[in-house]
């Protein structure tokens, strides 16, 4: 009998599990997984060179399309960058849009990752009930820039626009009865604050539903509780961050520790594992999404009494308004250079990064004073947490590679770039 | 500078001392300049000294300077710029180590040092053509299978060399040169100093 040697299994592009375009060649002895070898760039879209060839402001769609499932977290590192290069403050309105902005997009992402998560391992109602929840804040995306997934939304210096005073309707169809369109237009009476509000009032109790699902459920423990174990000097060695670090034990934060825009007059917790296994990385995300949903509350509470400006005034940046620059010369010429040849961004170099739903996104920029970014380089928290992938799966099942995969929350947008 | 931030420079002027070529202090951060000689050496302190203590690298990313304020750089060529955290600590730093031969980039890698850079330095060789010794697995990563060239070189156009379509006749995906014209719509402009300004005229 000829001895059973090692066998390889290509593990992807086209595989439902491996979200996205994961081409993985496994290593099995058995059922076991010997090496896992991730081929990552089959969405390579150079966005880093892309960049070089774009005016500042140019770039901004394109952090949208990075991580496609947080999108407003990326566009704000990128924007942050480069008002840390040019120096100018945001208004205090804008930083407060941006950080509820932020934690929408936080819960976004957590509720994509949870519904995949569960798809992932067997439970297969979640990914219903999630994009259900995904529904009502994809709205408020979409109120706001008019835009569902790739908003936009954030500009060097600001915001785009303030926070509309209305939702937009749903109308009868053929599909909509008139009482149902009344009673789902019942909350998007009033503005978006009054709709996120809404929102934020009933997602706790939601939250508890997910959880009576999965956290005591025996399938999904048997399938998560001591899988893919980190240690902490591990997942620091391994340069993990965001709930990845935090599963493993470690209160790392950037909000808290280095906090950005006006994270440190907001009040959170940070939620921390003890294990380092999937099992609490899950954990720490759930619970992250209930403080995200405190800190929205306490935005909306401080949106609503203190109206201002959402953009700098410093025309160098950002245009002026429409109305000044039909009847105003200065305006219109900074309106013009604005639009054909963009800001210049004085010499320098910068490295910005905001806690993102999946961990550090960085930004490092090069400027060398023109009008386009020298160099640009994105730091995506996936592409580490992916590299990992080897070091996470030898030794474990093959079933558990689904597993590790969910667990790291992979979004390829951002890991190929 | 914060308190901090000066804490962490006399922390690096202590341990590192001669080995820093230059460092800079600029929007809150440091960047420290070494040769590749001593790169490693360098690495290893920051890590493993007390006072630095970066047990984290966040990022690892290649740069060509060749065209940089429309190829005004004196400098070297090719530079590997790391992003160094650290937990205990609460602080980062930038390190910069120029490789020597523009012609041939060559840095050793950390691979040993922080893990996490092995897919870092093997985007840097894929995408600059910068060379890790050091690194036990330094292949392409981002780009295609059996791609020729480093993309992200000054001197790579953007539309790269070649493209891929469907052929009819040979019933195959062939690859030719490209077809696409270059087109900048918005030209890079670099303004010289005080540009615009009332006496500058």
């Amino acid at each position: 009998m000829p001895d059973i040697q090692n066998y390889t299994l290509n593990f992807g592009p086209q595989h439902p599990a491996a979200h996205g375009v994961l081409r993985m060649v496994l290593e099995l002895d058995g059922e076991v997984v010997m090496r896992a070898d991730p081929h990552i760039g089959l969405l390579h879209r150079a966005t880093e060179k892309l960049a070089e060839t774009k005016t500042w402001v140019q770039s901004v769609p394109y952090m949208d399309r990075l991580d496609y499932m947080s999108m407003m977290c990326n566009e704000h590192a990128y924007c942050m960058a480069i008002e840390r290069m040019l120096g100018i403050e945001v208004p205090i309105r804008a930083q407060y849009i941006r950080v509820m902005y932020d934690e929408i997009t936080r819960i976004l992402n957590h509720l994509l990752w949870i519904g995949a998560h569960g798809l992932d391992v067997g439970a297969m109602t979640m990914v219903l009930y999630a994009f259900r929840e995904r529904e009502d804040l994809v709205d408020c995306y979409e109120a706001v820039s008019g835009a569902r997934m790739h908003a936009a939304y954030y500009r060097p210096g600001g915001v785009y626009r303030d926070l509309p005073d209305s939702m937009p309707q749903y109308r009868e169809s053929k599909w909509k009865s008139a009482a149902e369109v009344r009673k789902i237009n019942e909350v998007r009476s009033g503005s978006l604050l009054d709709f996120l509000e809404d929102f934020v009032k009933r997602f706790p109790k939601i939250l508890d539903e997910y959880e009576t699902l999965l956290t005591d459920n025996r399938i999904w423990k048997q399938r998560l509780v001591n899988v893919g174990i980190v240690s902490p000097e591990r997942a620091m060695q391994l340069g993990f961050t965001g709930p990845m670090l935090r599963g493993s034990g470690i209160a790392w934060d950037l909000r808290k520790k280095q906090p950005y825009e006006v994270y440190d007059r907001l009040d959170f917790d940070i939620p921390v594992g003890v294990t380092g296994d999937c099992y609490d990385r899950y954990l720490v995300r759930v619970e992250e999404m209930r403080q995200s949903n405190r800190i929205i509350q306490q935005c909306i509470d401080w949106l609503r009494v203190n109206p201002g400006p959402v953009i700098t005034d410093n025309y160098k940046v950002a245009s002026p308004p429409r109305a000044n620059m039909k009847s105003n010369m200065e305006e219109l010429i900074h309106h013009f250079k604005l639009c054909t040849e963009g800001m210049h961004v004085p010499e320098g170099q910068v490295y910005s990064a905001v806690e993102h739903p999946k961990g550090e996104f960085g930004i490092y920029a090069i400027s060398d004073g023109a009008n386009k970014p020298y160099r640009l380089k994105i730091r995506s928290p996936g592409y580490v947490h992916l590299s990992a992938m080897d070091e996470l799966t030898r030794g474990h099942m093959i079933a558990d590679v689904v597993t590790m995969v969910g667990t790291i929350d992979i979004v390829f947008g951002e890991i190929d770039r | 500078m914060s308190a901090k931030l000066e804490v962490l420079s006399l922390n690096l002027q202590k341990h590192l001392g001669k080995q820093i070529r230059s460092q800079q202090v600029a929007l809150g951060e440091i960047t420290i300049d070494v040769d590749v000689g001593d790169y490693v050496a360098v690495m290893t302190t920051l890590r493993d000294e007390p006072d630095l203590c970066f047990e984290e690298l966040m990022d690892l990313c290649g740069v060509d300077f060749s065209t940089y304020a429309n190829g005004q750089w004196a400098g070297k060529r090719f530079a590997a710029v790391s992003h160094l955290i650290s937990v205990a600590h609460n602080w980062r730093v930038r390190v910069r180590c120029f490789a020597t031969d523009d012609n041939f980039p060559s840095i050793p890698s950390v691979v040993s040092i922080w893990n996490s850079v092995n897919w870092f330095e093997r985007e840097a060789f894929d995408l600059y053509g910068i060379v890790f010794p050091g690194h036990n697995d330094l292949r392409r990563i981002l780009t295609d299978y059996g791609f020729i060239g480093h993309p992200f070189r000054k001197d790579f156009p953007i539309s790269g060399y070649v493209e891929m379509r469907y052929d009819p006749d040979q019933q195959r995906v062939i690859y030719q040169p490209v077809t696409i014209e270059p087109r900048e719509v918005t030209p890079r402009i670099v303004r010289e100093e005080r540009y615009g300004e009332a006496d500058n005229a």
